[in-house]
């Protein structure tokens, strides 16, 4: 079933996480979360598949 | 006011009817005598509101000795539903009710949701995608004219006993018999099948000592119904963050130019100030312009549940309507959920009446829930979006309204309420799946498609029995049938050569087959 790729995908990692992080440094907590979810919805949208959304919200949910 | 039965006043000792003197009305009736006790009936109704009085419609107009029983003695005026869906028109119009609500009601199609001072629409749906049908994809009318058009129609009827200021006051479960309240006494009626539709409040369901399970919301809405000359499309508006403030307001033409307004209130308010004249005039200028004189109608403030019995059959005695389930108002999804109950249920008290086997009865129970749950699912969601309970579910809602505003891929995201459909059994044990491979047409399990058919309508020629929809003339058939001579409604039924559909009294589709062979009938067990 697992068709949610969580093997390294990602060349630049520290790039990424960067973008991730600088997202979120000129705004309060409402705006991040809101920003947060922008790029949720975005992501999840570029995704399609309710399967794999799925599997990533399990996989959010647990604690490791 | 007092709902409860067996108050006692003025030192009198018999049980009193409730006192519902606060309650504004509409259209008032002759009290109904009081009968002998010791009657017994087929079918007592218990409760006159729409979804009662749609089914005392159904099963008298199949012949049934009816009784159906109401506290008031007059129809309630005052803000309830408004919005009456495609579905409700089509099962009031097999009734024969459907033509008179569309002419008093006004009709709509299209909702459009607006986000902040935006001119354009952030999302935009149509309820009627498949045109050419009959009935609208919804009408707004006040429930009272709606109750008064179904009161007028099933006066007509001649086995429908309508009594009015009769309060049921308790049950006797083991002798199916109810002892009810009248002004001038009491009395006690037998039945072979109770039905109870007796609202949200359900004294039917307390007395029974019934579960009644789901969510209650804390938000606050106020509804102004207003009467204001202005010309605008009938379409149903809804703001989220309105340019006047709060967090969303709606906006529906009703007949007589009166207009209901909508506005979310939020949590901890003072719901009295809410409703005063002042407040309310504040926001109604906010929405229709400081200088457009407007007159009071009606306000109110409300908040809602989702939440559903775990059963509705009980026995002999069988919930409908509010009484079963409530759900929030955002999808009008309450009476139009009801009214698809009596509709399930209308055909198989029939046929059970008439000898069926009584088992068919628990697939009412089976169906109604199906039903009921995706009402609650969808008026959850949509309640969860409107009202976010966190902030972070608040910054979702914000996200997708940006979004929207911008971008396609947000926009079905907006929920400002999934309107009320039909609802479909594709897994209940009435339904036959599919064995040939089809491509398009109406699937096994969802309700029959409206066309033009010679001259009138497709869903009128199905009326009230199990028929058989064909392309071509059946030899032998043994059941009516009912010829698609036309080509856009073969085209809407994916049928041609010697296919038929197999169509349930209430005229959900119930099998099809490309190559009909009556053998085929002997799978559809219930058709007796
Ligand atoms: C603000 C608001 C807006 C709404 N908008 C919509 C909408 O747009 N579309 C929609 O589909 N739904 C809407 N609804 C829901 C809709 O009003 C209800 O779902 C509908 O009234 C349910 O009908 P009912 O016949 O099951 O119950 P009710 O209308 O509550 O009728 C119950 C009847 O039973 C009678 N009764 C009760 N107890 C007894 C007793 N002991 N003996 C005898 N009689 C008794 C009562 O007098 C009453 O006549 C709205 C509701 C509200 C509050």
């Amino acid at each position: 079933m697992a068709r949610l790729n969580t093997a390294k995908n990602i060349a630049s990692p520290d790039d990424v996480y960067e973008m991730l992080i600088d997202l979120h440094r000129d705004c309060d907590e409402p705006e991040s979360h809101r920003r947060n979810a922008k790029l949720i919805l975005a992501l999840a949208n570029h995704v399609g598949d309710p399967e794999i959304i799925a599997e990533a919200v399990a996989l959010a949910r647990r604690s490791a | 006011m007092n709902d409860a039965p067996g108050r006692k006043s003025g030192g009198e000792t018999r049980r009193a009817r409730g006192d519902f003197s606060a309650i504004r009305i509409h259209k008032r009736f002759e009290p109904s005598p009081t009968p002998q006790s010791g009657a017994r009936h087929p079918i007592v109704i218990v409760g006159g509101g729409p979804v009662g009085m749609t089914l005392a419609l159904d099963l008298g107009r199949r012949g049934h000795e009816i009784v159906i029983l109401n506290q008031y003695d007059f129809i309630a005026d005052g803000s309830k539903a408004i919005c009456f869906s495609k579905r409700t028109l089509d099962i009031w119009n097999r009734l024969g009710v459907g033509r008179a609500m569309v002419e008093k009601g006004v009709s709509w199609n299209v909702g459009k949701v607006f986000r902040g001072a935006r001119k354009e629409p952030i999302f935009q749906f149509d309820m009627l995608a498949q045109k050419d049908q009959e009935m609208p994809g919804f009408i707004n009318l006040q429930q009272y004219w709606a109750e008064e058009i179904l009161v007028d129609a099933a006066a007509a009827l001649p086995n429908i006993d309508f009594r009015w200021g009769h309060q049921v006051a308790a049950i006797d479960l083991a002798e199916n018999r109810l002892s009810v309240i009248t002004d001038d006494g009491e009395y006690d009626l037998r039945a072979d099948w109770i039905i109870a539709a007796d609202g949200s409040k359900s004294p039917m369901r307390a007395m029974l000592g019934l579960d009644f399970e789901g969510r209650v919301f804390e938000d606050n809405f106020l509804i102004a119904d207003v009467r204001f000359k202005e010309e605008r499309p009938s379409e149903r508006w809804f703001w989220f963050d309105p340019p006047w403030g709060g967090s969303s307001a709606l906006l529906h033409k009703q007949p007589d130019d009166v207009w209901r307004l909508d506005f979310q209130l939020g949590w901890n308010i003072d719901r009295d100030a809410a409703k005063n004249d002042e407040n309310v005039a504040a926001r109604v200028r906010g929405m229709i312009g400081a200088d457009h004189p407007f007159e009071k109608v009606w306000y109110s403030v409300y908040t809602f549940q989702c939440r559903r019995m775990k059963r509705f059959v009980h026995d002999r005695v069988i919930f409908v309507g509010d009484s079963a389930h409530l759900v929030s108002p955002f999808g009008a999804r309450g009476c139009n959920g009801g009214v698809a109950d009596v509709d399930n249920l209308g055909w198989k008290l029939d046929a059970v009446m008439r000898g069926a086997d009584p088992a068919l009865i628990e697939t009412y129970n089976e169906e109604a829930i199906i039903t009921a749950d995706e009402n609650i699912l969808n008026s959850t969601r949509s309640t969860d979006f409107i009202t976010p309970k966190s902030a972070v579910s608040a910054a979702f809602r914000s996200a997708v309204l940006d979004l929207a505003e911008n971008y396609e891929f947000a926009r079905p995201f907006v929920n400002s309420g999934r309107l009320s459909v039909a609802v479909s059994y594709p897994a209940s044990e009435l339904t036959t799946p599919d064995e040939d491979r089809w491509s398009g047409g109406v699937p096994p399990g969802s309700p029959a498609l409206d066309a033009p058919l010679d001259g009138g309508w497709l869903l009128s020629r199905l009326g009230w029995e199990w028929k058989l929809l064909a392309a071509a003339p059946i030899k032998n058939a043994p059941l009516p049938v009912v010829i698609l001579d036309d080509e856009k409604a073969r085209a809407r039924y994916a049928l041609d050569g010697a296919g038929a559909y197999l169509i349930r009294p209430d005229q959900y589709v119930a099998a099809r087959w490309k190559a009909f062979d009556p053998k085929k009938l002997e799978a559809a067990r219930w058709l007796g």
